[in-house]
């Protein structure tokens, strides 16, 4: 559609710390871990600052070994299969979940059917 | 603390910005797509966290460090953060230094900060109003003009 030039105008680039992301929000985060008690600046900063890192590298790297190189996009599918193949990123399997359409989904079910009424008899 | 489970997102015109700085240019990146990313980041840093925590829980300090960050990212396999996060953290030594009262007013600037976290959040909720606005205007070129 039309190239809008705005979007990069909009850029509040982050704050004086060269970070991007809120420091206050991460802590919350941070603190809503059950066994944690203090958490010192430092290691705030450098949390926050991982956590950026790693969107870029869980964007990036999902966008390399997916399947929109070509067309230009990056798809849920493409983090799922990142969560699954890679192994740095196994720790997010939970959330990203592999989706499958509904109608190979009744089928296997099916099948499972099958095969267990197969054991019955 | 964390009183809405909205408190546990980071904010998504943040992440989207990330994102796309991160991407080769004019790459889509689905919603689905940035909601799974932001997702993603949130459990890493509880991730991040309870493995800090246990490095500095086996050291027997109540209080996370830097040290324990960068070793839980060397146990979590992210040893590719540990080179830029080390350079990251001495440019902001450098600049903590600068304001000089560092160590003796940190418990002043905690309740400060929790001032300023109200004013960081009503920020963010405007940035986002205004990606919003964007994604709108995206589609409705002629209400765009309008408001031009």
């Amino acid at each position: 559609m039309s190239h809008v030039s705005p979007d990069n105008d909009d850029q509040a680039p982050g704050s004086k710390k060269g970070l991007s992301l809120p420091i206050s929000r991460v802590r919350l985060i941070m603190k809503s871990s059950p066994d944690v008690s203090n958490i010192n600046q430092e290691a705030l900063f450098l949390t926050t600052k991982a956590t950026e890192m790693f969107v870029q590298h869980l964007a990036l790297s999902s966008f390399n070994n997916g399947q929109g190189k070509e067309s230009r996009s990056l798809s849920y599918s493409d983090l799922a299969n990142a969560a699954e193949e890679m192994e740095t990123f196994q720790f997010l399997t939970d959330i990203l979940p592999k989706k499958i359409l509904a109608r190979d989904y009744l089928k296997s079910l099916e099948q499972m059917q099958e095969e267990e009424e197969a054991v019955d008899l | 603390m964390a009183e809405r489970p909205e408190d546990l997102n980071l904010p998504n015109a943040v992440i989207t910005r990330i994102i796309k700085e991160a991407l080769p240019d004019g790459v889509n990146v689905s919603k689905e797509a940035r909601r799974a990313i932001s997702q993603a980041a949130s459990v890493f840093v509880l991730y991040a966290t309870s493995c800090a925590n246990n490095f500095a829980m086996k050291a027997k300090r109540k209080t996370l460090n830097a040290g324990d960050v960068l070793a839980a990212m060397e146990e979590m396999e992210f040893e590719r953060f540990m080179e830029p996060l080390r350079e990251a953290l001495e440019v902001y030594k450098k600049g903590q230094k600068g304001k000089k009262e560092v160590s003796e007013q940190k418990r002043k600037d905690k309740e400060k900060k929790t001032d300023s976290e109200n004013d960081k959040s009503r920020e963010e909720d405007e940035e986002e109003e205004r990606m919003e606005e964007e994604a709108e205007a995206e589609n409705e070129v002629e209400e765009e003009e309008v408001e031009n």
